[in-house]
Parts: C-alpha cells; structure tokens; sequence
C-alpha cells in the first residue's frame, strides 16, 4: 500500500480552528500549487484550487476547520475561561491538553464538582502555568483560539489522532487530485472554512463556484464498537457513499455513480444512512437554483475525540472512489 | 432626543413601519438614496464624496421582541403568543399597548389568593396569561382588537441615575440610533447603512438586505446582553456597563473576522476608546447572515452593554453609547482612508 502517512500526519496537525485556518490554508496551497491552474482565497478564508476542463464543473469540498475552543476570561490567578468552536465534549475535554496559534500548551480541567454529571464548560478552566494574570495576558489573549494537542499515531490497519474530522477529508482529496490523469471535468477544490460552525465556508464558496455537481470529503460516525448505536457503517468496509445525514439528502445521480464507480472498478463501499449530523453537501446542495450533491465518507471511531480513528484501508478506498468520480465523463 | 421616540415607538419583528418611519424622516436630507426592500429593511445610502470604493455596510435591527394576539376569548380577554425570545417570567402584570390605535393593555393572570399552594412555586405559562383591554365581551373587544395584532410592552423612556438610560426595544433601538447619528454626522465616508427587519425571529431581513449592497465589509451594531452580579466570576459576566463598547468573539451566529477584529481594537486604542470583549459564545445577530451571503464578507459585531434584554426595560450607560459612537466613527473613518 502506498499509504503516505506523512502527509496525513502533516495534515492533521497544523493549527485551524474554525475562523482561524491561515496555516492550514499555507499547508495545503504549498501541496497542491504543482497540480493546479488557478488557486484563490475568499473573503471567509476558503483556498479554492481549480483544475482546469471543458466539462461539467464539480465542486469538492472537504473542511480544513478544526473544533476548538475560545478564551472568554483570564482571572487574577491567570487561569483562562473559554468557550467551544463547534461540538466539544466536557468530557473528552477533561484532562486534556491543547496548544495555541503562539506554541502555548495548556492543560483542560475542572472546578471540582458534586457529580460528574454537572461537568460543562462553563465550569472547566485552562491552566497554562501562569502564576498570575499578567503573565498569562502575555502568553494568551481574549478572543485567541486553541485545539487540541496529541500526538499522531498509527499502525498497520489504522490512523489514532485528534482531527481525522476533516484532515483526512483534505488528504483524501489531494491524493486524489494527485494521482489524477487528464479528465474533461472542470474541478475545483475547496478547503473550506467553518464547516463545524455550520457550514459557513462552504456556501460562500458554492456561491462563488456555481458547480453543476458537488462532493464533501468529510468522516461520518460508526456502528461497530461494544454496544454503540446501530449504525451500519464500519471501519475495513470501504469508503461511505452517504445516502442521507441531518444536513442532505444526497441526490440520487450523484449517489448512484458513485456506486456504479466503486463496483466497476472493484472498490469497497458501503451505504451510509446517518440520524445526525451534516457536512458541507448540506449547505452546497441548496446553493442558488440548486446543485446535485453527494457525500464520500471515511468512516471514523470517536469523532471530535483526541483519539479518532479510521482505517488505512478505507481512506486509500475513499481516493480511489473521489479519483474514480472526478475521471467519469458527467 | 430621537433615542426617546425611537424606543417608544412599536416595532415587533413583522410589523416595524412605525420604527421605519421614524428613521426615514430623521435622515432625510442627510443620506443621498433611502429604499424600503420587498422584505420592509430600510436601505440607505450615503455616497460621501469619494463613492464607488470598497463597500461598507453598517446594520442595526429595527424590530423588539413582543407579543401577538392569537384569539379573543368570549369574556373579551386576549390570548397571545410571543413573537423573539421572551422570558414568559417577566410578563405577567405587565402594560401593554395593542395594535396600531396603541390600545391600552394589561398582561393579567389568576390572582395569588386563588392559586393553589403549589403553584406559588411554578412559572406561569403563556396559556396561562391574557391581554386584559377592559372589554366586557368578544363583541366588545373585537370592535378595537383582531387576531394577528402586534403588542408591544408600554414602557416609557427614563433617564436614572448616573447617566443611565431605561427603555424598552434598546436591543436594538440603540443601534438604529447609533447608525442615525453616523450617517448624520457629517463624516465624509461612502456607506450603506441597513436597518433591518425580523432579526428576533431569525434574522431574517439582514441576508436579503447582504444580498442587495454586496458589502466588502459590515458593522452590526447591536444591544447586547449585560448581567453583572457580586457572586459572580468575571468568566459569568458577558458585558460590564460602563466599560465602553462590546466587541464581538464569537457567537452562535459568527466567528468573527479575526483580523477585522485586531484593527478595530488597534483603533480603539489608538483613539482612547474603553472597549470589553463580549464573554460569551451564546446569543447571534444579524452578521450570521450578512457574512455569509454571496461570497462572503468579513463582518465586525459591536455592541451597547444593554440589562435586562428582552424584558419589558432595559438600561444602558450615556457613555458606553458615546464611546460606541466614537469607536464606529473612527472605524469608518480608516476604512474610508483604506486603511481596512
């Protein structure tokens, strides 16, 4: 397997949390200038590549955004307040480590509490080791932003590492555009910005784009863990082609050549039909008079942990499929 | 002071032509273009006299929070329903004023001698309450009243203590009136300003008034919740009255331009303006639409800390509104200079 781990592993540590994805952004223009035409950067912060073709336009977005949290306050004694970028868990934040755009690390824990059940983020705090407010204003500022901090860790079958969501959507989609040949297909490439806000990069960069088709790269959930909730979707099965989630019922001609793509060319898929959640399919597909959209999903163990997980096998899958789609005269 | 008539007037998300027409008489004659939109936001234009650069729109919503009658019962009591986020523990016993004629109202509920000892300690419910006008009968009162009337709280402008102003509709009347006095204030900058409609119902005016000006950049001006309280944490206080004007983080709307907001805080600092930080991720205002229409602009919330929001009264301090004045004022002016 060709697997390149070290870009994953690039990928899914550098700094972004929603509304602040200027290094990613770098990271990402550096890998890809050598395989596209044009590449741009919109008003919202949105890198869009675009390989040039005389077909069908097709959008393919996959998020750069990271969940996070925001300092609100910093007391006397130096300790920081703070507030969520998207869907942070009190719990899988507890004892947690995490690290500022400046380098700064800081640990997560709680004011001590009667039951575990009463843990919210308005009763955690940072610590980053200041001994009083002066100092910590020196390291950290109202309105600064961090994420978390662990390392990058794999084997054989699988990547464990905080940000899968939606690292991995943006490796599978630069591999992809990678190991493309020639196709007819006009692609643009989207980065997009604040996607675990609400979509929000995503519709700016659909507006701007006006693409005939559109395809998220983004993780989905599991169903394969001591008594999780039902849920058909595995790790080893394949890529995901998402049916529906919260945000999109993806469109049936979209959906379906996805399929005819992974049987013709032997790729392992499965059928994803998600109760919850939504990517950037959701806020593309009802973008201006309406854009026929479909969803490649890496399925993915303990989305928004520190310890996400997928499995090599089904990301090398999901770039076969995206390579396969954007190949396919439409 | 036109603060007094614009709080005083009724503007219910929905029904803001009175509020609307307020501001259109105070800025005639000081704006070049002033459009009322298919959706009821007032659009204006002041061209300055070096126009056609990069856009700058300011926004402040016109409409409050309030009720609307949804049935007249046969004793001539009104039922209703709220119209925005209302805290239904501050209506009861409350004065109102009905319909465009501002009948006269009272928000009544079964007196505390017929209640039973458990429901001393239970909110009254909105089913529980009704519009009391003193008619004696449905015939009688559907003769001032119908179904589908706005109500606004009866609540009249004070000035109190040191420099405190008390009103109903600051949120967000106190950036209408900010956004009055810029564009009358004689700076020579191109702007657009919006004021908006139905904001409290989902901002819903603010992304078609986006879509029309296209702006580069947007100012939301806002009345924004202040709660401060001894037993507090300075995490658990959102905004300080007082201690100037609001800038916005990050809400459940926006995650605010972080570069638009370092230069409107180096502006500040530069001019000596008190400024604060709004500690709160909760809450949203008209840029959750406004910067995510067509491509996109980068967007900058800037709010009057305002107690008791949402409420029948709110306060806020004369000199956070001045100190907001300012910091607006020099924001426009560098971004006229091209300086943003």
């Amino acid at each position: 397997m060709d697997f390149n781990v070290e870009l994953l592993e690039k990928l899914v540590s550098v700094y972004g949390p929603s509304g602040d994805e200027s290094l990613i952004s770098t990271t990402i223009r550096q890998e890809i200038s050598d395989y596209v035409d044009e590449i741009s950067t919109d008003a919202l912060g949105n890198l869009i590549a675009r390989k040039k073709g005389n077909g069908k336009k097709i959008m393919i977005s996959a998020h750069m955004d990271q969940i996070g949290f925001i300092i609100t306050d910093i007391d006397k004694d130096g300790f920081l307040r703070f507030g969520n970028i998207g869907g942070i868990s009190p719990d899988i934040s507890l004892s947690q480590k995490v690290i500022f755009k400046n380098g700064t690390i800081g640990a997560i824990f709680s004011e001590p509490l009667e039951k575990s059940t009463e843990r919210k983020l308005e009763n955690m705090y940072m610590d980053i080791g200041a001994k009083d407010k002066e100092e910590a204003e020196k390291m950290v500022g109202i309105g600064d932003m961090c994420i978390y901090y662990s390392p990058f860790a794999h084997n054989e079958n699988v990547v464990f590492t905080p940000y899968l969501d939606d690292r991995v959507g943006c490796f599978v989609a630069i591999e992809a555009l990678k190991r493309l040949s020639d196709t007819d297909n006009d692609l643009y490439f989207v980065f997009s910005v604040q996607e675990e806000v609400g979509l929000r990069g995503a519709r700016t960069a659909a507006y701007g784009i006006e693409p005939d088709f559109g395809i998220a790269v983004d993780v989905t959930a599991h169903g394969d863990t001591p008594k999780a909730k039902r849920f058909a979707v595995g790790l080893h099965k394949g890529a995901a082609i998402k049916v529906k989630d919260n945000s999109i019922i993806t469109h049936p001609s979209v959906r379906n050549t996805l399929i005819d793509i992974a049987r013709e060319e032997n790729i392992p898929y499965q059928l994803e039909v998600l109760e919850f959640g939504g990517t950037d399919s959701g806020a593309i597909h009802v973008t201006k008079t309406g854009v026929p959209s479909g969803v490649i999903s890496i399925p993915t163990r303990y989305v928004h942990s520190t310890v996400e997980m997928a499995s090599k096998e089904d990301i090398e899958s999901s770039i076969a499929l995206l390579k396969g789609y954007l190949s396919k005269k439409l | 002071m036109l603060l007094r008539e614009l709080t005083e007037a009724s503007g219910v998300s929905g029904n803001e032509k009175e509020v609307r027409d307020l501001i259109k008489s105070s800025l005639e004659g000081y704006v070049d273009h002033m459009e009322t939109d298919r959706i009821g936001n007032l659009i204006v234009h002041k061209k300055g006299s070096n126009p056609g650069g990069k856009k700058l729109m300011i926004a402040a919503h016109m409409d409050e929070v309030g009720l609307i009658v949804k049935d007249v019962d046969s004793s001539g009591l009104l039922k209703f329903m709220p119209v925005g986020g209302i805290d239904k523990r501050v209506l009861v016993s409350k004065a109102v004023r009905i319909g465009d004629k501002k009948l006269p109202g009272v928000i009544g509920a079964k007196p505390i001698h017929l209640q039973k000892r458990n429901e001393w300690s239970k909110v009254l419910d909105i089913d529980d309450l009704y519009i009391d006008i003193g008619a004696n009968s449905k015939e009688e009162a559907e003769k001032q009243v119908s179904i589908g009337d706005y109500v606004s709280f009866d609540t009249a402008y004070m000035e109190m203590g040191n420099g405190v102003i008390k009103a109903k509709a600051l949120d967000d009347r106190v950036g209408c009136s900010l956004l009055i006095d810029i564009l009358k204030s004689g700076i020579d900058a191109e702007i657009y300003g919006a004021f908006t409609v139905m904001e409290e119902v989902g901002l819903v005016g603010a992304g078609p008034a986006a879509f029309r000006i296209k702006p580069d950049m947007a100012i939301v001006l806002e009345g924004t919740l202040c709660f401060e309280m001894d037993e507090l944490d300075s995490h658990q206080m959102p905004t300080m009255m007082g201690k100037g004007p609001v800038i916005s983080l990050i809400d459940r709307t926006t995650v605010y331009d972080r570069n638009l907001r370092d230069l409107v805080v180096k502006i500040a600092e530069q001019n000596a303006i008190p400024y604060q930080y709004r500690k709160t991720s909760m809450g949203g205002n008209d840029s959750g639409k406004i910067h995510i229409t067509g491509t996109g602009c980068a967007t900058t919330g800037i709010s009057v800390p305002t107690r008791y929001i949402h409420s029948p009264l709110s306060l806020i301090s004369k000199s956070d509104y001045d100190n907001t004045y300012n910091l607006v004022e020099a924001i426009v002016k560098e971004f006229e200079k091209g300086a943003i």
